[in-house]
């Protein structure tokens, strides 16, 4: 055979082999966590809160760290996007290409800095304000470090609504702002969901953040100054402990984990879909 | 808008500055060079040496790299040039699917199958015995999580290579790995870079996944079968407690503030390529 032929053919296969590992890998991720956790998974882990002894093996749920999970990363997603809509659009409409450019690298690097990071230096600022772990400040923590991932994402998706469409808004006499919000949010409206369901995925998976700033209990917070227990750190925690039982539960609760973030993400991608019907090509 | 923006775009130099401030006292009163070269860390004795953390954090970070740059390459070349656009549209999803997995699932993977695995398999078959909490096993679990950010970037800067190129390849009689080798390789080179960086840096700030397989003896790795601490790791399994050891918690967010540092120059060198790609495609 031509050895050119030879070459092709060999690379090619190469190249499908490594394919086929990465996609591989996918799966033996999902049948592992899965397998392990399914048994192990009950109503009850969904429906209570733990009970006395639930670290020994004894009776309970996480629903606290459902909850609390939900509850944080919810809020943390609606405080984000109340900040990173306007700088979006800001970015786009307003700002100088020098200041735009800037701010824009800016925040791509801030995406990149370790989630770890950002739980070290809002624990300093919690304590340097004398306060205690809470929901609070896990909310602080969580939308400061999703709000580059947000901004970007938007700000991208801003970026790709013709010119024209802007174009036709000012010839019926619009100002910038009433075109920002009744035209160019709306053409975007699809993909600022897209971005906007990302971040709640990132926030609510995330431990490292969360670690210092949003303490861990057993009970469901009902105000913004209760420590609140979250559900990667339910994982962490009880992964850790000697005891057989509460290992199993923690496989279980990271198949809630894994069930709860990928719904998230199917849905963000067909609720994209059924949005953007009403964006105008 | 203005006051926000301006917010948004200053968080980062707000963080260096705040663990800069707090990290102070430590680098006043010890040595630079023996905070980052001096194996003996005994906080209790006042001794802060991050050596056996920042090696801990290469070995893992490292092998996690070479283990994910050559498939990561590979696939994306495949996805790019290679694999029928109804290949390409299952994939692809799949493999951000893989980006939303959160880190402690990872973490958990590795604890279930990639530490038994190499305790039980493949240490035995070099001839080492281990835990299983390895540096080898870090660098396994790390790989596939910089996966999809790899492969999505280089998939993106390989499209982006104009088709006029390929074809001008293409005319002259190239094989289509001919051309991918000597074309379209040779001019998304810098992107390739700048998406493996981007990778690199993910990498190395990743706490969880890691702390969970790496078995956290604070000393320097000698094989990929011994034990490492990773700098996040030893943030994470620290501060908050013991703050009452003076410096500690100083020496903690200067760890901290090496990461920020180390991510915030490698990110800026590839978010600076990456734009320029996007302005303008220059060929050769």
């Amino acid at each position: 055979m031509d050895k050119r032929k030879l070459e092709e053919n060999f690379f090619k296969g190469l190249m499908m082999a490594s394919t086929f590992i990465v996609v591989g890998s996918l799966f033996a991720v999902f049948a592992v966590v899965v397998w392990k956790g399914a048994p192990a998974l009950n109503l009850s882990m969904i429906t209570q809160t733990p009970k006395g002894g639930y670290y020994l093996g004894k009776e309970g749920g996480i629903l606290n760290a459902i909850v609390g999970s939900l509850y944080l990363a919810g809020e943390a997603t609606a405080l984000a996007f109340v900040l990173s809509l306007p700088i979006a659009l800001y970015l786009h409409e307003y700002a100088g290409n020098k200041m735009a450019s800037f701010i824009r690298l800016s925040l791509d690097v801030s995406a990149g800095v370790p989630s770890i990071v950002y739980g070290a230096v809002c624990f300093t600022i919690m304590l340097s304000l004398r306060m205690r772990a809470s929901l609070l400040w896990g909310i602080i923590t969580v939308a400061l470090f999703i709000l580059p991932i947000m901004t970007r994402a938007m700000d991208e998706v801003v970026s790709m609504v013709p010119f024209k469409l802007k174009e036709a808004s000012y010839a019926l006499g619009a100002t910038k702002l009433e075109t920002m919000l009744k035209v160019v949010s709306k053409q975007a409206l699809p993909g600022i969901l897209t971005a906007v369901l990302l971040a709640f995925g990132r926030g609510i998976g995330d431990a490292a953040s969360v670690l210092f700033t949003a303490g861990f209990t057993d009970s469901i917070p009902v105000s913004l100054f209760d420590p609140a227990a979250t559900l990667p750190l339910a994982v962490f925690f009880q992964l850790g402990t000697p005891t057989p039982e509460v290992q199993q539960r923690a496989y279980a609760s990271g198949v809630i984990l894994l069930i709860l973030v990928l719904s998230f993400s199917v849905a963000s991608r067909l609720l994209t879909r059924k949005f953007s019907k009403f964006v105008v090509r | 808008m203005l006051v926000v923006t301006i917010f948004s775009g200053l968080i980062v130099f707000g963080m260096a500055f705040a663990l800069f401030y707090k990290a102070w006292p430590i680098l006043s009163t010890h040595p630079i060079g023996e905070l980052l070269l001096s194996s003996s860390w005994r906080p209790t004795r006042g001794e802060f040496g991050l050596y056996p953390f920042i090696m801990g954090t290469l070995w893992v970070t490292i092998l996690a790299m070479v283990l994910a740059t050559p498939l990561c390459l590979l696939t994306s070349v495949y996805l790019a040039e290679y694999a029928p656009s109804r290949v390409r549209g299952i994939i692809k999803p799949m493999i951000d699917l893989l980006a939303g997995i959160p880190s402690v699932v990872y973490g958990m993977w590795g604890v279930l199958l990639v530490v038994p695995l190499i305790r039980d398999y493949v240490a035995p078959l070099v001839g080492a015995t281990t835990t299983g909490y390895s540096v080898l096993a870090g660098g396994i679990v790390l790989a596939i999580m910089v996966f999809p950010i790899i492969i999505s970037v280089s998939e993106e800067v390989i499209r982006a290579v104009p088709h006029e190129i390929r074809e001008a390849s293409f005319a002259l009689g190239a094989t289509k790995w001919q051309t991918v080798k000597h074309v379209v390789l040779r001019s998304s080179f810098p992107g390739i870079i700048a998406a493996t960086i981007l990778g690199f840096s993910r990498a190395f700030g990743e706490t969880m996944a890691v702390l969970m397989v790496v078995g956290n003896v604070s000393k320097a790795p000698s094989s990929l079968f011994a034990p490492a601490y990773p700098l996040p790791a030893l943030i994470a399994n620290n501060y908050g407690e013991m703050l009452s050891v003076p410096l500690y918690d100083s020496a903690l967010l200067l760890s901290a503030l090496i990461l920020l540092l180390v991510v915030l120059f490698f990110n800026v060198m590839a978010r600076i390529v990456l734009s320029k790609i996007k302005k303008g495609f220059a060929i050769g």
